[in-house]
């Protein structure tokens, strides 16, 4: 049998080439679960940050939450911040280096519930940080948790008979507050779960990167991602649930710039 | 020719920071140490030296403001007071663990709670025995005089670089407020980018280049048998920095029948005590730690053999006398006395309280 496989060299034949992993991504196992949102994301960030030949100068940030481990993944500089801080530490690494490229990668949960005040303050400010946040309306790492995003109704392990907004409050926009900030160059929010929408949050993420580099203030990307696992669906279901459910509490598109 | 001035704690925090050559300060106000960033607004270093000063939204936003520019090779620092000292503790910790280099300073107030602004060193536990999560230790200085709130500044950088771990400066509201003349340390230059590229280029984050392998800083490994190890690693430089950096004082153990140990402002205030001690024909002495952790544990011990007693001074209900009684492991009595909740004791009370807790007791 050995005999018959394929070495990589005769899969990837010269001139048949048609995609290409970018070399910003390690050869790291994603921790990711199959069907999750975050590895095409980590991707086209990835992917954004050679083309704008920023590797030797990025300095990329983790949260805590899924993408805990997102340096395992991003092949550049990385620092780990404390849960909800990454827009502190950000704010730290451009002062003292202005010139320099600096982005946080954040959930929900790590964004706009327990780090709000230090993502509203960065923004406010106008940090020259790009921000990107994944939106899937569920603590993932944790097993499944209610997030600030969760859909009013939705189940999660502590809203089990679904989200009640009198008890539990509403599913915070974070996105539209954070376009009334002066401070910000571009808000905006994009998906991942078809391909039109990946070549377009891709471009939302390069534009970011740009205005960053122009000195032109913090850059917001939300991307509404799925969690299969979290909302115990498949990854298709997960997706067209997104597609039929997210989209209409939280609409694509530029919110700002 | 040298610089004097009149200066406060706080202000001489603030000048010798600019004078250390510190590339950035990250604070939030608090009292009684507001001086230090109201100094630093007031002076505007960047034209000094190119320093950064930042007010940040919140406590624990510039502890990590100081934990993202830290891990980036920059010297970095903040200050507080105790409440405000609380909230760092899990930026702190982060900082142990991922074992990057800054300076904190804590002038510390009365507590438990929003306590009051007046003078405490009832911080003592949370600083000195860690107070974040984990087993770490912060390197523990205690300025006795405004001279020393300014010449700890730069000690406190070379020891939180050369060992790659956060380092204290523990005051308290006596010290933070009050004015003395003080020696100002000469203008020291800021490393370049470049330098620290060079002297950090195996840990700093600053954008991988130059064909070296990507930097990660990070306190998470979710491996127990690697996070056992890295906690081996940390113990072991801990066990490295008691080895060589205990500092402390000594004034009139020579011939002395009792001892007062007491750091910060309760030393200066124990001083005064050893001379009414005197004057009465009390033969007392005083030690003096300067560095709270690594404590000078030996000295005590050693001081143990001589003395009949021991009083260990601070402001708090009974903190440090538990590394007094540690170190003198039941040689001899050891008490301890202390005016608390911002009450300041008076050599008088001090003297009092050794005639009747550790004399007549």
């Amino acid at each position: 049998m050995a005999e018959n496989i394929l070495t990589p060299e005769e899969i990837i034949k010269t001139g048949e080439l048609v995609f290409k992993k970018t070399k910003l991504m390690t050869d790291a196992n994603l921790s990711y679960c199959p069907g999750c949102g975050h590895g095409v994301a980590h991707r086209i960030t990835m992917e954004v940050i050679e083309e704008l030949g920023l590797e030797e100068q990025t300095i990329g940030i983790a949260p805590v939450g899924c993408s805990v481990l997102a340096y395992e993944f991003m092949n550049i500089d990385m620092q780990e911040a404390a849960h909800g801080r990454a827009p502190a530490v950000a704010t730290g690494i451009k002062r003292v280096y202005p010139n320099k490229t600096v982005f946080t990668y954040q959930g929900d949960g790590d964004l706009a519930a327990i780090g709000t005040a230090e993502t509203i303050h960065a923004c406010n400010r106008g940090e020259n940080i790009t921000i990107i946040f994944i939106n899937n309306g569920i603590y993932g790492m944790t097993g499944g948790q209610m997030a600030p995003t969760t859909l009013p109704g939705m189940k999660s392990s502590t809203s089990p008979y679904g989200r009640d907004v009198h008890t539990m409050g509403y599913p915070l926009k974070i996105t539209e507050l954070i376009a009334m900030l002066p401070g910000t160059s571009y808000v905006t929010r994009q998906a991942v779960h078809k391909p039109g929408l990946v070549r377009k949050a891709k471009k939302a993420i390069k534009k970011a990167f740009e205005l960053q580099m122009e000195n032109k203030g913090t850059s917001f990307v939300e991307i509404v991602s799925n969690c299969n696992s979290g909302w115990k669906m498949t990854p298709v279901e997960s997706n067209e649930w997104l597609d039929k459910n997210m989209l209409d509490y939280y609409p694509l598109g530029d919110l700002k710039g | 020719m040298e610089e004097v001035k009149l200066m406060k704690g706080n202000e001489a925090v603030a000048e010798a920071a600019i004078r250390a050559g510190v590339d950035a300060y990250f604070g939030y106000p608090i009292t009684p140490q507001s001086e230090v960033i109201e100094y630093l607004m007031a002076e505007e270093p960047h034209k000094r030296t190119g320093m950064v000063v930042l007010q940040a939204e919140s406590e624990l936003a510039a502890i990590n403001m100081v934990y993202g520019a830290a891990a980036c090779g920059k010297k970095v620092m903040t200050s507080s007071s105790s409440p405000g000292f609380s909230l760092k503790q899990e930026g702190i910790s982060y900082m142990a663990g991922a074992e990057l280099p800054c300076v904190i300073v804590d002038v510390v107030r009365g507590g438990p709670g929003l306590g009051t602004i007046q003078p405490s060193q009832a911080d003592y536990f949370q600083v000195v025995k860690g107070g974040g999560h984990g087993d770490y230790n912060l390197i523990v200085l205690a300025p006795a005089t405004v001279q020393e709130m300014a010449d700890f500044i730069e000690l406190a950088f070379e020891l939180a670089f050369k060992y790659r771990n956060p380092a204290v400066i523990l005051s308290d509201g006596v010290i933070g407020q009050m004015m003395e003349k003080v020696i100002l340390p000469t203008q020291k230059e800021r490393l370049s980018d470049e330098e620290v590229d060079k002297l950090y280029k195996s840990w700093a984050t600053t954008g991988k280049k130059n064909g070296r392998e990507r930097n990660i800083i990070t306190s998470l490994e979710l491996v127990p048998e690697r996070q056992e190890a890295h906690n081996h690693h940390l113990q072991a430089k801990y066990k490295k920095i008691t080895e060589n950096e205990i500092r402390f004082e000594t004034f009139n153990c020579e011939d002395a029948d009792y001892l007062l140990v007491a750091y910060g402002s309760s030393a200066r205030i124990c001083q005064k005590t050893i001379q009414l001690a005197r004057a009465k024909g009390i033969k007392v002495g005083l030690l003096r730690p300067i560095t709270l952790w690594p404590y000078p544990s030996e000295a005590v011990n050693k001081l143990a053999d001589q003395v009949k007693g021991i009083l260990a001074v601070e402001m708090s209900a009974g903190q440090m006398v538990e590394d007094v009684r540690l170190a003198v492991n039941g040689k001899v009595k050891v008490e301890h006395y202390g005016r608390f909740g911002g009450m300041v004791h008076s050599p008088d009370e001090v003297l009092d309280a050794l005639e009747t807790k550790i004399i007549g007791g």
